[in-house]
């Protein structure tokens, strides 16, 4: 911006120089240390995490009563497997149902309910997870149940219908579902900003060659605004992946590697875990759920970052010139 | 030269053949009563118990429209209006499906919460409570509390970071690696800045400290970029004829910035705050680690656990004591109280938005 | 390919505001048509009732009769989506798709059409079109780049080439030099004159010169004032439009007088 000399001489010829005015200096002393501060505050959080972590890493893996009598890594692994399977689930459920309410929002509902629609969506955002934990475990698990005994009395040779069917519906196939329904609507939300935002000159192309509406989809939205989608599904993801109440108070965990979806015996999320096992934590073990706490962090940022990544590896051809 | 056209000229080339319009009705109720007449075939032998579930009756019922809708178009009207049309009805029933669960959602939390939404929920705690009775003031003030002191720092710190990316900092590294880190810190797990602020006061107050303050400090570093974010893209809203328009009247940059660009901008900077609130309102993992859980009024952020709404909502699910009913019925009045809250919030900073803001050009 | 085009008694609306009012004219196939007129008399809303484009923008109707080679483009079960195959159009604005290749620009409109198209037949296809279209020479060595990575000028040979692939009868241009320089503009023009002995093309164009160049019929239309419908005032060869117009405000539009 070439407003700094600029303003600078202009500040000139009014008289005194512009870094010069205390107040100025003070002012802008105070911006730069509060955007100073938040890079301090990223460093705080994982010199802490590391720091309080470190002792369940370093300690004899038999003084931590965690563990079990495994070492750390292999009991954080099952965790990590159960923070990526559960969050890939909700994903692969949110992603498609997402990009298509989206289209309806921007390309096929009619104008004056597009807007209101597109609250009622953001509604669905706004709900606190507690609530949604609350609502999975109270009225969806119940309500999925029988689906499950169905799946095991009919579908048990594929190995994510295995079974035996959990008697109270609180599997990890439930708790992905209400994950999916957290993470929705913020794939929604920026896709459809991203849909609304193809350039009209693009779609009119293509209708006067004679598409129809889906054909102009196809060619020209979606394709204008694939990088646009995918950080749309990697902000969900980042979601998911961190997300606690809804998991802990739907899941019932037993913390161990399967596929299966529908059983009682279920992984449990790196979240889920410390917020279940925290409260009567000591000692050691604290620790021990620090560490597990920054692996967490650490797999969200490396997510954020190859999302970033990817949005401006595909600036390109996104028609952004 | 070949002729690509697959279809030979008719009479009037413009004229498609369509669907008349009463079809897609008919073919609706033909296709729901099909699914209902299947799932009635369907019903095991000498199963008593049998019962038709709506929901399946629906989504088989439009699972036989569009296939109806999919081979008729074919038919009559040709490969690319049929597969228009299918889309159509496949982003409309996903639309259908989402509304779902928001639908469900709000209907049990308004059933069930209503049966103790009463004076004693919002004046009484949990001190003493066994069972029945009892209430949630102690949890409401201490989020009223917690996420006050957690507005009052993240506020001026993210307006003034806000500032600086705009206004001083353009071009400058420094802004590239703010910039950079507080779209890192938008993706971070609630619960990992819970351990954060357990961890800080751990080191500051000893081990196992549960504290108010601790709780406020985990609110803020969630708060922090929601506030970031937003102000900056109000602020860059704000025309630069503005800013020249005062500076060439002779008033400094930071006066500037405070007299014109921040009155400005105020209607989108308090919407944004309204709706960071609105998010850390709800926020129950991280407290559950640094503020802990309580039973009692705590008006003191410095000593001693502080219970929250969320937190109560929580441990009132999970740890259901002798009287269940009691408990979940405690819970679904904490929960609606919450949902109340936070549409509030959410719709009070959408009508500030929109009434305040200064009539910019897009 | 090529038709004859009847506009009869055309009204265009935009919700209850009457953008255009009662036109009438006749163009022949293989002839330009320039159409002329000062900003905001309603050319450009006229052109886009040919392909039925109008309707894009929600509220937009018409009243009156487009034949085109005799059948009524707004006649009753008329297929909007099958008029846009036959009637191309070129905007004002360069608008190849992003995110294709030349090649995939070219054959877009196609592709929609018929799936299966050998590769030996789009190959022939993306050339004649490109060839047609004065592109092919500059572009041959680059077809697999992006469509938008070439100069303004090659961009809107690029979608002509795409809008002559189809076979239309029609081609409509909006102003399709306004954005380009004046050796793009040239190519153009001299394109248009090439074009004229396939298609049936109608012009709409802000500068007269280029009118006066390219067209062999020339339709000047004019607006009383804000607010009010804007009207076909005269209609006649080009030669007659700029020498010895009949009505006095068509002399004074093309004098430069006003617009």
């Amino acid at each position: 911006m070439a407003d700094e000399p600029a303003e600078r001489a202009l500040a000139r010829t009014a008289g005194g120089r512009a870094s010069e005015r205390p107040g100025d200096r003070i002012f802008s002393g105070s911006a730069r240390s509060a955007g100073t501060f938040i890079l301090v505050m990223l460093a705080a959080v994982s010199a802490f995490l590391l720091v309080e972590g470190f002792p369940a890493l370093a300690a004899d893996p038999s003084e931590v009563g965690l563990f079990d009598g495994e070492n750390f890594w292999q009991w954080v692994f099952p965790l990590v497997f159960g923070t990526l399977w559960a969050a890939a689930l909700a994903l692969l459920m949110a992603f498609p149902l997402a990009i298509a309410i989206a289209l309806f929002i921007s390309h096929y509902a009619p104008r004056r309910i597009a807007t209101t629609l597109g609250y009622v969506v953001d509604l669905l955002a706004a709900v606190p997870s507690v609530v949604y934990g609350l609502w999975g475990g109270a009225v969806l698990a119940p309500a999925l149940q029988p689906s499950y005994t169905w799946l095991a009395d009919n579908l048990s040779f594929i190995p994510f219908f295995e079974g035996p069917a959990s008697g109270t519906g609180r599997t990890i196939l439930t708790a992905a579902v209400v994950l999916g329904v957290m993470v929705l609507p913020i794939i929604t939300a920026v896709s459809r900003e991203v849909f609304l935002q193809t350039p009209v000159l693009y779609e009119e192309a293509s209708l006067a060659l004679g598409s129809t509406r889906w054909e102009m989809i196809r060619t020209v939205v979606l394709p204008v605004g694939r990088g646009g989608i995918i950080s749309a599904a990697m902000l969900g993801l980042g979601r998911a992946l961190g997300e606690t109440l809804a998991v802990a108070m739907v899941l019932s965990a037993t913390g161990v590697i399967t596929v299966n979806l529908i059983s009682s015996v279920n992984p449990s999320t790196i979240a889920a875990n410390v917020a279940l096992s925290f409260p009567e934590a000591y000692g050691l073990n604290v620790n021990a759920l620090i560490a597990s706490g920054l692996i967490l962090f650490a797999i969200t940022l490396v997510v954020n970052s190859i999302a970033r990544w990817i949005v401006n590896r595909r600036a390109d051809f996104s028609g952004a010139n | 030269m070949t002729n690509l056209y697959s279809a030979p000229r008719q009479v009037n080339t413009f004229k498609g053949v369509t669907l008349p319009t009463y079809f897609f009705s008919v073919t609706a109720v033909a296709a729901v009563i099909l699914s209902w007449l299947i799932f009635t075939v369907l019903r095991p032998a000498g199963d008593e118990e049998y019962e038709i579930n709506i929901a399946l009756v629906a989504m088989v019922g439009i699972i036989i429209f569009a296939l109806l809708v999919f081979v008729a178009s074919l038919r009559v009207e040709g490969r690319r209006k049929a597969i228009d049309r299918l889309a159509g009805i496949l982003v409309t029933t996903a639309f259908l499906i989402a509304l779902t669960p928001l639908v469900s959602l709000i209907l049990t939390v308004v059933t069930n919460g209503v049966v103790r939404f009463d004076a004693d929920f919002f004046t009484l705690s949990m001190r003493n409570v066994v069972g029945e009775g009892g209430g949630a003031a102690h949890a409401m003030v201490g989020t009223l509390i917690m996420t006050l002191a957690a507005s009052a720092v993240s506020v001026p710190i993210g307006l003034l970071t806000s500032i600086y990316l705009v206004e001083y900092g353009s071009g400058k590294r420094l802004t590239k690696w703010i910039t950079f880190f507080v779209d890192v810190m938008t993706g971070i797990p609630s619960i990992v800045a819970g351990l954060f602020a357990y961890s800080l006061f751990e080191i500051l107050l000893g081990p196992g400290t549960r504290v108010g303050i601790s709780g406020s400090a985990a609110l803020t570093v969630l708060m922090i970029p929601i506030v970031v974010r937003s102000s900056e893209e109000m602020l860059r809203l704000v025309p630069n004829e503005l800013r020249e328009a005062s500076y060439a009247l002779g008033v400094p940059k930071w006066l500037t910035i405070l007299k014109v660009v921040l009155p400005t901008s105020i209607a989108g900077i308090t919407t944004g705050i309204m709706l960071a609130i609105a998010r850390v309102i709800g926020e129950t993992a991280p407290l559950l680690i640094a503020a802990g859980f309580s039973n009692d009024f705590n008006f003191n952020l410095f000593q001693d656990r502080m219970q929250s709404l969320p937190n109560f909502v929580y441990y009132s699910y999970v740890a259901q004591g002798s009287n269940p009913e009691a408990y979940l019925d405690r819970a679904w009045a904490g929960a609606l109280t919450l949902i109340l809250i936070v549409m509030v919030l959410n719709l009070g900073a959408r009508l500030i938005a929109h009434i305040f803001a200064p009539k910019m050009s897009r | 390919m090529s038709m004859r085009i009847e506009i009869k008694d055309l009204n265009v609306y935009y919700g209850k505001f009457r953008a255009v009012e009662g036109v009438t004219m006749d163009i022949a196939p293989r002839s330009v048509t320039a159409f002329i007129g000062p900003s905001g008399c309603g050319k450009s809303t006229l052109i886009r009732t040919l392909n039925r484009m109008h309707e894009v923008i929600p509220g937009a109707y018409v009243e009156g009769q487009v034949l085109v080679d005799g059948n009524d483009l707004y006649g009753d079960d008329v297929d909007p989506v099958l008029v846009r195959r036959q009637v191309g159009m070129v905007f004002q604005r360069p608008n190849p798709f992003p995110t294709m290749s030349i090649r995939d620009n070219v054959l877009a409109g196609v592709k929609l059409n018929n799936r299966r198209i050998s590769k030996s037949d789009a190959d022939d296809l993306v050339e004649k079109s490109l060839r047609g279209a004065n592109l092919w020479e500059e572009v041959k060595d680059r077809l697999d780049k992006p469509g938008s990575g070439i100069s303004g000028g090659q961009q809107q040979r690029l979608c002509i080439a795409r809008a002559i692939a189809v076979e239309p009868e029609v081609i409509l241009m909006d102003e399709p030099c306004s954005a380009l320089d004046p050796i793009s503009t040239l190519a153009i023009e001299d394109l248009i004159e090439e074009l004229k002995s396939d298609y049936t093309i109608v012009i709409v164009t802000h500068n007269m010169q280029q009118a006066s160049r390219v067209s062999d019929m020339t339709a000047f239309f004019n607006i009383a004032g804000t607010g009010m419908p804007g009207k076909l005032i005269e209609y006649d060869t080009t030669e007659k439009m700029f020498s010895n117009p009949s009505v006095k405000a068509t002399e004074d539009y093309v004098s430069g007088k006003f617009g």
